[in-house]
């Protein structure tokens, strides 16, 4: 089963930078602005962008981490759980412009789930999505409005994101099996 | 007339006449006439053979103490189907316990078991009296009535007789007609909503428990009785260390006691209710089948009932069967009745014991043969043996038949035993009554 | 609502680790004799995601929604059953309460009849508390669906254990080597049975300490057969008490005395209660719990009960969490 690697350490990091600046840009600045990292890789990379933002803007945009897990459509028929990991989120979402951060972006189910699990902890103003990889085979009507790379796989294919602060490294791989391999939940 | 029998070419065991020997044994008119070497049988006419070849002949099994619940609990067992069981357990001749509805307290209830037991059963049944009115302990039955019956013994069985004075009374009464006095040894007040013995099970369990001083208070208690009254005392269903340490001490006194002990009691410990058996999972099974009173005691009581057995201070193997319903014992633990559907299983469990070499084909075929015999008044003739000119009551049996135990097969309405889906090596193939077959193994 | 402040000796992991699946292997939850240290581990940290959802304003996760938990209770109870209740409504499921003293489903008819009723209802997951010890057992040979045991006679009480045991963690940080004191009537006492389980396995030592005919004759048995050398048994409440880091006395009650267990409940006060002068023989940071309904002046003093080492009502709120925490974990487990 070969592993290819799509995105190097410094493709990560540019593309990371990238976005830092599309989401300055879109948002006017950096005010208001809460980064939402999801359990578990999205934490660190959300980590980033806002230590970039704090470089460009001179602002400590507060980070959080989100747990999806009491929010799936599919927990009860699951016969083994996921272990829950922290929902951390320092400040209050009611009228800020949150943005989601995932290290890869597949169905849309999560996206959803955390879209109801945020609104349960407040009113945002504008939730956004900003996403390392976006894999395609969108299965709900949901986009991302901020992707460091689009690409396009079959669905028996695997994306394999390692986060340096999780994984000990950094780098975007896929992986094609040969004969029919498990699709990847979401 | 049943038939004219040759048992052929089987291993004669008889206890009672020292035989333990392959011989052949000629059965006419129903009685016992002959005893010799194969093929040297006297010539008959209508002859029938039976080959027993590998298989152990012995005297029908004489079991003290059962439950035929007929009157009043017909729904748990029959007179009829109670005895089918006992004769597919090999047993030739049953004591039936007095708790039925009315019990057996009366001249009328006892005759009606005694003629029922004539027409519908399929072995021979002794009825056992009540020691008192309604088993209530207060008032003596007739005692004097109840032997005219034909009763065997007298027993408050389920009860004990709380008040030593009125059990010295009975003692004293039953000791003239000559008769036993038959005892379940429970101090109700120590036991008093016990569901299994008192120990580390229990209180691993979160189980009200029934310690072992609660028979052997009322042991010593009916012994020193039976010394003062000299009535013969038969202790029912002994089940600790204690009981046959202070029967062994009475019989070396010269009191006249007997004792009876039942297979589970040998070959079960309280942890039978915590695991299921076979073990199923490792979940906690508070097996309902393994509820009986006395309760399932520890291996430390096994193994003085089984030195009882050898040494002679236990006489006799008695099953105590107890069948119920399964809606009596398809509930919760505590509120499930005590009681274990026996007979059909009571050869098999213990040849476990034989098996294990822990007890010896002999003493075993004694205790089930002429010892419980014994205790019954020679009212009823020779029991327990294949003297020539005793009735013909035979049990024929595989010493080595492995079988799997399933309650569903059970003749008895009671399916509740602890031995469901248990690999037994011993199995009974035919049971004679007065020389007719009443029960034969399908092949 | 009094909100739950960690220690600060729990420490917030830097790193992340990567989202594992857990390893549970229960469709039931009946007693702890049968969970590892691992599922405890894992109860706790679930039931602290379950915290974080209690803080909100919302304490509401769609989770559970769709599914239905049943409360079925043959002894009265107010608290574990609300708390049961509540855990199920947090998780978005549907609840049905049933009191078999008043429920004409229940009254009058086998334990058996009734689960089966029960789960052609289309209950997903069943609470039972029940008087006779041994009764889930007895259920869940005949229904398909979860069931928790919330209490079985004298026998076991598991979801008040793994509280009990999340409070102490909550603040002292590990159980390991920790010193834990119940005292009381043991002999008929399922949270007692479960703490005994679920402290040993996460390497606490347990004393228990009662009036010896407050103490099952087995006990020294049933310790040395299960090989549970963490626990110790105590007449006496002072070498008990004596450097203890948490104290549990348990409920007496009134009827022990009634039924001549004990001379006078005056002779248990002097000789067992809970007071300000016998707490101080404990380590300073000592925790004092009760599994609740308190008979304040009997086993313990009003002054301790409402003191400052009391965890009391901080156990009533985690209960609700490690119930939620059990139920998230059960859901979905068929039965096999």
């Amino acid at each position: 089963m070969p592993e290819r690697t799509l995105m190097s350490p410094e493709d990560m990091q540019r593309a990371l930078v990238r976005i830092a600046h599309e989401i300055v840009e879109r948002n006017k600045g950096a005010k208001d602005i809460v980064l939402v990292g999801m359990q578990t890789r999205g934490v660190p990379l959300a980590k980033r962008l806002a230590t970039t933002i704090q470089g460009l803007e001179e602002i400590t945009v507060p980070v959080g981490s989100l747990d999806i897990s009491l929010y799936r459509d599919d927990i009860s028929s699951l016969h083994l759980k996921p272990v829950i990991h922290r929902t951390d989120i320092p400040t209050d979402v009611t009228n800020k412009q949150v943005i989601l951060v995932d290290d890869v972006f597949y169905t849309g189910r999560s996206i959803r789930a955390a879209m109801d699990a945020l609104m349960d902890l407040g009113r945002p103003q504008s939730i956004q999505l900003a996403v390392l990889v976006d894999r395609g085979h969108r299965e709900l009507p949901i986009r991302a409005d901020y992707a460091g790379k689009n690409i396009p796989t079959s669905r028996n294919e695997e994306i394999k994101v390692y986060v340096k602060e999780v994984d000990g490294e950094d780098k975007v791989t896929i992986l094609s099996p040969n004969k029919g391999a498990t699709d990847e939940n979401d | 007339m049943p038939p004219n029998l040759l048992i052929s070419g089987g291993h004669i065991l008889d206890p009672s006449q020292g035989i333990d020997r392959v011989a052949d044994l000629l059965i006419t008119k129903g009685k016992i006439t002959w005893l010799g070497d194969k093929g040297t049988a006297p010539s008959q006419s209508d002859l029938t053979t039976i080959d027993a070849t590998g298989l152990v002949v012995c005297p029908g099994f004489v079991d003290l103490h059962c439950h035929l619940r007929e009157p009043g609990f017909e729904d748990k067992e029959t007179i009829a189907t109670g005895t089918k069981a006992a004769a597919k357990g090999g047993f030739t001749t049953v004591c039936c316990m007095p708790n039925t509805n009315p019990p057996l307290d009366t001249q009328t209830s006892t005759d009606y078991v005694k003629k029922t037991a004539e027409i519908e059963g399929t072995v021979q049944v002794l009825p056992i009296g009540c020691i008192t009115k309604g088993r209530q302990g207060k008032e003596l039955t007739e005692m004097s009535e109840l032997a005219k019956v034909g009763v065997i013994g007298f027993s408050d069985d389920g009860d004990t007789v709380a008040s030593s004075r009125i059990m010295s009374l009975a003692m004293d009464y039953s000791h003239a007609l000559g008769l036993p006095i038959i005892d379940h040894c429970e101090d109700k007040e120590l036991s008093d909503g016990g569901f299994m013995n008192d120990g580390w099970v229990s209180a691993r369990l979160g189980l009200k428990g029934i310690p072992k001083a609660a028979e052997e208070i009322v042991v010593a208690r009916d012994l020193a009785l039976a010394q003062l009254t000299g009535v013969r005392l038969h202790v029912a269903h002994v089940s600790t260390e204690g009981s046959v340490e202070l029967i062994r001490r009475a019989k070396e006194k010269g009191i006249a006691v007997t004792a009876e002990v039942t297979p589970h009691h040998l070959t079960l410990t309280e942890e039978r209710i915590m695991d299921s058996q076979p073990k199923k999972h490792n979940q906690l099974a508070y097996d309902t089948n393994a509820k009986v009173n006395p309760p399932l005691r520890t291996k430390e009581d096994i193994a003085a009932l089984i030195k009882g057995l050898k040494d002679g201070t236990i006489d006799a193997i008695a099953t105590d069967h107890a069948p119920h319903t399964s809606v009596d014992k398809m509930c919760e633990f505590g509120l499930a009745a005590f009681g274990i559907s026996g007979l059909e299983t009571a050869l098999a469990c213990l040849m476990g014991l034989v098996h294990s070499r822990q007890l010896d084909l002999k003493t075993l075929i004694s205790k089930l043969t002429f010892e419980p015999a014994r205790v019954i008044s020679t009212r009823y003739g020779e029991l327990g043996t294949l003297k020539p000119g005793c009735r013909a009551d035979v049990t024929l049996f595989d010493p080595n038949k492995e079988w799997v135990v399933d309650s569903h097969d059970f003749a008895s309405k009671g399916k509740n035993t602890p031995f469901d889906g248990c690999h037994f090596k011993g199995r009974v193939i035919v049971t004679l009554v007065a020389g007719k077959i009443v029960y034969r193994a399908d092949s | 609502m009094k909100t739950i402040e960690p220690s600060s000796s729990i420490t917030t992991p830097e790193t992340f680790p990567p989202p594992s699946i857990a390893v549970w292997q229960h469709s039931h939850v009946l007693d702890l004799d049968d969970f590892t240290q691992e599922e405890i581990e894992l109860v706790f940290e679930t039931a602290d995601a379950m915290a974080e959802v209690l803080t909100r304003e919302v304490k509401r996760v769609p989770t559970l929604r769709g599914k239905t938990v049943v409360t079925l209770f043959y002894e009265p109870s107010t608290r574990t059953r609300a708390s049961f209740e509540l855990a199920a409504k947090n998780l978005s499921a549907d609840t049905v309460s049933l009191d078999a003293s008043k429920s004409s489903i229940v009254k009058g008819e086998s334990l058996i009849d009734s689960l089966r009723t029960i789960q052609a209802l289309g209950a997903d997951i069943i609470v039972m508390r029940h008087s006779q010890s041994g009764a889930p057992y007895l259920a869940i040979q005949y229904v398909n669906c979860s069931l928790i045991n919330a209490g079985d006679g004298w026998h076991a009480h598991p979801s008040q254990a793994l509280l009990d045991l999340y409070t102490i963690r909550r603040h002292l940080g590990t159980l390991a080597n920790l010193k834990v004191t119940i005292i009381g009537d043991i002999m008929h006492s399922r949270v007692a049975r479960s703490n005994i389980w679920g402290m040993t396995t996460m390497g606490a030592k347990i004393v228990l300490c009662a009036p010896p005919t407050l103490l099952p004759r087995g006990l020294d048995n049933f310790i040395a057969n299960c090989q549970l050398p963490d626990v110790s048994i105590e007449t006496e409440i002072e070498p008990a008490l004596e450097d203890a880091d948490a104290v549990m006395p348990l409920r007496l009650q009134i009827e022990r005395q009634q039924s001549g267990l004990l001379p006078s409940l005056r002779e248990y006060i002097q000789l067992y209660q809970l007071t300000m002068e016998r707490l101080s023989l404990a380590k300073p940071h000592v925790l004092v719990m009760h599994p609740g309904p308190i008979n304040e002046g009997i086993e313990i003093s009003p002054e301790v009960a409402h003191g400052t080492q009391s965890v009391i009502e901080e156990q009533v709120t985690n209960g609700v969490a490690i119930r939620m925490a059990l139920l998230y974990l059960i859901a979905g487990g068929k039965n096999k």
